[in-house]
């Protein structure tokens, strides 16, 4: 019998409904993964055994009873940064110490209504800042990827590191991540998972600590195609708690795998060929147009000019938010307090000592873009190039492109501790490249494996949809993960 | 643009953020660093576009002006450093 932590999700809700396993079977397998390599990997910042075994106790009794949910008995991590009552939820960060929030996030309550169960809060970047998880308060990730011959850690991406690793490592059966800038897919193709950031609007934000409200999306990391739509179908909803929430039903995603792309117009923009990217990537690009183009699409070329515009962009409109989203960390609500002579003393201390390098710099930039006088240079601007960035998807979309392929990162993973990215806040920002304009313009992108690199790394292709169309692009997807096959690390760990 | 030290304390100042002059000094590399990478927007031609304030287009939703939740006051303090009978507690502000 195969591990029961190797199962997709697809695959364990086959076997619970045929009652071949338990779901407190299923669970004692992850717990006892878990327990074994959390470690070394630092995955999960707060394992939940007993909270898991109960759920998944309910879960065989719903099973049996024949009212099992979409999720019944599926073991998930769940990012640190969704409130989950009375579970520590800090955004891996030290200001929101012994944080345990007095309500669950919609997005967490909708997986638990439908069965799932809960292993644990995943590491990420502290408040989501950061692309290798090494800004977390609780240490950076390791990658279960290693490159061939190699005993060097690499970082799993960020912001959602934890949720990344778990899902290669197989420590959780699928994970919620968020992605305000990349943070879902650039985590994903460093892992060889599978992770889509829906349309801005999908899956409502409440109960999530904000880092920037007009960007911040959450959705799934999961071991295949399948296991993303079965998540996404779960994780979305109509919220009126969220005002962003778009009041469109959530269709059955799972259903669009299998159907055909034929005569589908996938655009190939030339401006994501970068100066310094890896031929390998380029390679992978191409293989990429191949595997469409023989599964009956159409490819053509297109342009979408401000890309090089979305990350300056981006380095205005996310600060600007955090650092307005970020002011209720004071010292007096939750989390953290450091004494002082007065008031504001207190508020100083507390901020100085709560927030990590990454963040109070973000939150700098924020408040200096944001200070009277420079609003209408930096952010008003901001803001109308992101129209500009959002137009020019408009307008490849108006001619007849459905889907657009592209990288989804500049490279493969990278080491822990890379000197060369320490020293420049700038650089680590570039590996947000491909995936920030997404963002900006609240579009749907999805991130699939695509093969190793000459390391044996590796490396993932993003396509980017219409808004609402999460369909397309799991059908697309599905696509290039037939041709590409699935990829698993060999355990080191 | 660039901003010199004393900017980078005023800033510290106005997010409520205490700095020692070491961790200033590395915050101006830093934020100019950022600054020089953000310029480049300047050469977009903006005239006549609109800031984008809706990432989504969507009507407001709105809700009837009715309480709709409340009564959690216990909940509200439970995760404050310092509370007293459902007040927050912080250093004295008025002599």
């Amino acid at each position: 019998m195969t591990e029961l932590t190797s199962l997709t999700i697809a695959e364990a809700r086959a076997k619970l409904s045929a009652k071949e396993i338990t779901a407190v079977e299923l669970t004692d397998a992850y717990i006892a993964a878990i327990e074994a390599a959390n470690d070394t990997i630092n995955a999960y910042v707060a394992v939940t055994p007993e909270k898991a075994r109960e759920m998944a106790k309910a879960s065989d009794a719903r099973i049996a009873a024949g009212k099992a949910g979409a999720l019944e008995g599926i073991p998930l991590g769940i990012k640190d940064l969704f409130g989950t009552e009375g579970v520590h939820t800090q955004a891996c960060s030290h200001i929101l110490d012994g944080f345990e929030p007095r309500y669950e996030s919609t997005v967490t309550q909708n997986l638990w209504n439908d069965g799932a169960v809960m292993l644990g809060k995943l590491n990420m970047d502290e408040f989501a800042m950061g692309s290798s998880n090494e800004t977390s308060y609780y240490g950076p990730v390791k990658n279960p990827w290693r490159g061939k011959n190699s005993n060097l850690d690499l970082v799993p991406g960020g912001s959602s590191g934890g949720s990344a690793a778990a899902v290669a490592a197989h420590l959780c059966a699928g994970a919620t991540a968020t992605d305000t800038g990349g943070s879902i897919r650039q985590p994903a193709a460093f892992t060889g998972t599978v992770g889509i950031k829906p349309t801005y609007g999908r899956c409502s934000r409440w109960g999530v600590v904000a880092f920037a409200s007009s960007l911040d999306q959450a959705g799934p990391i999961a071991r295949d195609v399948r296991d993303a739509a079965i998540l996404l179908k779960s994780m979305a909803s109509i919220d009126p708690k969220d005002t962003t929430s778009v009041d469109l039903p959530v269709p059955d995603y799972e259903a669009s795998i299998g159907k055909s792309i034929k005569g589908m117009k996938i655009g190939i923009p030339k401006e994501y060929r970068v100066d310094g990217m890896p031929e390998e990537i380029e390679t992978l690009w191409q293989q990429g147009i191949a595997w469409l183009k023989d599964a009956g699409a159409e490819i053509v070329d297109i342009s979408l000019p401000h890309t090089k515009y979305a990350l300056p962009a981006y380095y205005i409109v996310a600060p600007a938010e955090a650092s307005s989203n970020l002011a209720r960390y004071d010292g007096v609500r939750y989390g953290l307090r450091v004494d002082g002579k007065d008031i504001i003393d207190m508020y100083e201390k507390t901020r100085a000592a709560g927030f990590g390098q990454e963040v109070k710099r973000r939150i700098m930039i924020g408040t200096y873009v944001l200070s009277a006088g420079y609003y209408d240079a930096y952010y008003l601007r901001a803001q109308k190039v992101r129209t500009l960035i959002k137009r020019d998807f408009e307008l490849v979309f108006d001619a007849g492109v459905d889907a657009i392929l592209t990288p989804a990162t500049p490279s493969s993973a990278f080491g822990i501790a890379d000197e060369d990215l320490a020293a420049d806040p700038v650089k680590m920002y570039l590996n947000d490249i491909f995936t920030v304009t997404v963002n900006m313009a609240g579009l749907p992108g999805i991130a699939v494996p695509g093969g190793l690199d000459r390391k044996g790394l590796p490396l993932g292709l993003q396509l980017i949809g219409k808004p609402f169309e999460e369909e397309t692009l799991f059908k697309t997807a599905h696509v290039i993960e037939q041709a590409a096959g699935r990829f698993t690390p060999s355990k080191w760990w | 643009m660039s901003v010199d030290l004393a900017t980078v304390k005023r800033v510290a100042r106005l997010a409520r953020i205490a700095v020692s002059e070491e961790e200033a000094e590395r915050m101006m590399g830093e934020l100019n660093g950022i600054l020089g990478f953000v310029e480049q927007l300047s050469e977009v031609n903006v005239d006549g576009v609109e800031p984008m304030t809706s990432v989504t287009p969507m009507n407001m939703k709105k809700r009837t002006d009715t309480v709709a939740d409340g009564d959690k006051a216990a909940d509200i303090v439970a995760n404050a450093p310092n509370s007293d009978r459902n007040f927050f507690l912080v250093p004295k502000v008025v002599e």
